[in-house]
């Protein structure tokens, strides 16, 4: 599934400051019925964005009108749980970009590289600097820089450097997939398989 | 040069490496479900892909099955469509499919160990967390995504980097009514749930490598609740004689040359790990979850502990135990337990029953308790009526159930209530895991049983 290039992205951001969001908070199971990628975004978080009668629960983010944008900030071990892509798929369809946390669950971390999400890893401190500023001034804009690899703070101009492997990087600076790649290499790929025994 | 066992299987199946970038690995054997391969076969399509080798992709239906009436109509339109798609997409791509109501169908992580398509030094992968199970063999098995789901089958590889090594080793003797389960929540309890992550973990010490295949399942089971990748245990002679003759089991001279090379499938003396860790046998008592996340487990007889003794954050430690309707410092032992879950792929097998009815045998099931028992696949279902099991659970006044993932994610109809405690031998305790509002305590199938005749949370050690 091809997704949209990333390169430099400038937007405010939504807090998340909870530990441990499982995938299962992320996108319940009983929304993994689809047999088609569309409309995840809806539930993302479902159970902490709706009551039982499908009305909006005031007290949650998502339905806080003072916070938006397309940086999702989380708290550590963001997205631990069920390998389930949904999950990366709801961040994105709802139109996040972006996730920032100071530690990422495995499987989610190269789900959302997957489908054109970008983990941003930050350190504790730094990750504390953002939700502090968002909650001062929600209009608090984050930039992200894919090709320099860094995160700012754009009110205060505090910096970090993240982490990406370069063939992720230019993946997403391409709007590429691991598909397209393997692909490429199909020849190498059968005269492996072919020397197997099993 | 010294290797892992880790190591060994990962290097061996590496098509090429990219410099600054991940592996090009492939993969032996890959299991499909319902709910994670729609989409990866309607990106087949789009991009008007073939799959590369139909012969190692492997259908079964189980996440939102009934465990009810399997021969009729799936009720629910939705489930009943994502079935059908994996009918319809298995035998437009020639994948061997064993659909709702196949003698071999079941869980997953169940039936492919119980057919011997797992087996020593393998690369498994599938659209599951709980993938993991298959390391029990001495395989490198992972759960993984749709995406990725879709480029086994079009290319038979995934994009990985090699994650980094952990041995973790117990040694001793496990103390009475201290299951497999026990050792695993007690790790994750010690690790936290993000402990490992990064890792990829093998399993060493007499502990593990006096268990059987089934116990052995259950620990690689649960790896990932620990953060880790996969967990893995050298393939032995308790290894080979659990697949010799499984159906799919390679037969005659050529399983005498399979077994001759994996026995070579172990850690070289000498080895080094990233991380490595001992815990103690004796230390382990029969484990129970009192929070929202796997790590929030303890001795049975422990007390909840304070805010302030945990690590990490306060304010998630307090929410968790909120939702849980729990305090600081009580106490497990009889707190009330209205719904008790015994099945999945961490405990839904042959010696899951047993232990079972090793407690409820001419006890009788609490009034108050719904319990769903429900085995990991047909060929579990069969056993259990073999061996008399069926007989001691209808006298106890239980019913069995039929095969499938059930209240394990609760995909189908088998949903726990809202605010309703469940006792699960399943593998998460996230919150609305069970079903919306619901609350899980996950423990072993002696726990479960104990907490079935009695109506509360009991130390199964009382009841043996
Ligand atoms: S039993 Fe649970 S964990 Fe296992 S395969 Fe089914 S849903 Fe996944």
């Amino acid at each position: 599934m091809a997704y949209d290039k990333f390169n430099i992205l400038t937007s405010t951001a939504v807090p998340l400051p909870l530990e441990n969001v499982d995938t299962d908070q992320i996108i319940p199971a009983r929304f993994l019925k689809a047999t088609e990628r569309k409309g995840f975004g809806d539930n993302l978080f479902r159970d902490w964005r709706y009551n039982g009668d499908n009305s909006p629960k005031e007290s949650f983010v998502l339905n806080n009108p003072i916070y938006s944008g397309k940086i999702l900030v989380g708290g550590k071990n963001f997205g631990s749980g069920s390998s389930r892509e949904h999950a990366a798929w709801a961040v994105y369809d709802y139109g996040f970009r972006c996730v920032v946390s100071s530690f990422f669950a495995d499987i989610f971390r190269n789900n959302c590289l997957n489908v054109g999400v970008l983990p941003v890893q930050v350190s504790p401190e730094f990750a504390e600097q953002i939700f502090e500023e968002i909650y001062k001034d929600p209009n608090t804009e984050i930039e992200v820089n894919l090709s320099e690899q860094t995160i700012t703070i754009k009110s205060t101009g505090v910096q970090e450097s993240f982490e990406i492997n370069s063939y992720k990087k230019e993946n997403m600076l391409n709007g590429f997939d691991d598909i397209d790649y393997l692909q490429n290499i199909k020849g190498d790929i059968e005269t492996f398989a072919n020397g197997l025994l099993m | 040069m010294s290797n892992t066992l880790f190591d060994k299987v990962w290097d061996s199946h590496v098509v090429r490496k990219i410099e600054g970038g991940p592996d090009v690995f492939f993969i032996d054997r890959h299991f499909i479900h319902e709910v994670t391969s729609p989409v990866a076969f309607l990106g087949l399509k789009t991009r008007g892909l073939k799959v590369l080798y139909p012969e190692r992709t492997f259908a079964t239906a189980d996440h939102n099955t009934p465990t009810i009436n399997q021969h009729l109509p799936v009720e629910d339109s939705l489930s009943a469509n994502q079935l059908k798609a994996l009918e319809d997409n298995s035998n437009e791509y020639g994948i061997s499919h064993w659909g709702l109501g196949h003698q071999k169908n079941g869980i997953v992580h169940v039936v492919g160990p119980e057919n011997g398509i797992t087996f020593p030094g393998a690369t498994i992968v599938c659209g599951d967390s709980h993938t993991s199970t298959h390391g029990a063999f001495g395989a490198i098995a992972f759960g993984i995504g749709t995406s990725e789901v879709e480029m086994v089958l079009s290319t038979q590889c995934i994009m990985q980097p090699k994650p980094k090594k952990m041995r973790i080793n117990i040694n001793g003797t496990l103390g009475k009514a201290v299951t497999p389960k026990d050792v695993a929540l007690f790790i994750i309890s010690k690790l936290t749930t993000s402990g490992a992550t990064g890792y990829f973990v093998e399993y060493a010490g007499d502990v593990f490598e006096n268990m059987t295949m089934e116990g052995r399942m259950t620990v690689c089971n649960l790896s990932i609740e620990m953060g880790a990748r996969g967990g893995m245990i050298a393939p032995d002679e308790t290894t080979f004689a659990y697949l010799k003759g499984k159906p799919l089991s390679l037969k005659g001279d050529k399983w005498d040359e399979a077994v001759a090379n994996w026995k070579t499938l172990k850690t070289d003396e000498g080895a080094t790990f990233d991380k490595e860790l001992t815990f103690n046998a004796s230390d382990i008592e029969p484990m129970i979850t009192y929070g929202t996340n796997p790590g929030m487990g303890m001795g049975i007889s422990k007390h909840i502990p304070n805010a302030e003794a945990v690590e990490g954050g306060v304010a998630t430690y307090k929410k968790s135990l909120e939702y849980m309707g729990y305090g600081e410092n009580d106490s497990m032992i009889g707190k009330k337990v209205d719904y008790v879950f015994l099945g999945s792929c961490t405990n839904g097998r042959i010696e899951d029953f047993r232990a079972f009815a090793s407690i409820i045998k001419g006890k009788k099931k609490a009034d108050n308790i719904t319990a769903w028992l429900v085995p990991g696949s047909h060929e579990v279902e069969a056993l259990i009526k073999e061996e008399g099991i069926l007989d001691i659970i209808t006298e106890a006044g239980f019913v069995l159930r039929q095969p499938g993932c059930s209240a394990c994610l609760a995909m189908n109809d088998d949903k726990v209530p809202a605010g309703k405690y469940a006792v699960s031998t399943s593998n998460r305790n996230f919150e609305g895991r069970q079903g919306p509002g619901s609350r899980t305590l996950l423990a072993s199938p002696l726990v479960a049983a104990a907490a079935a005749v009695t109506g509360v949370v009991t130390d199964p050690r009382e009841l043996l």
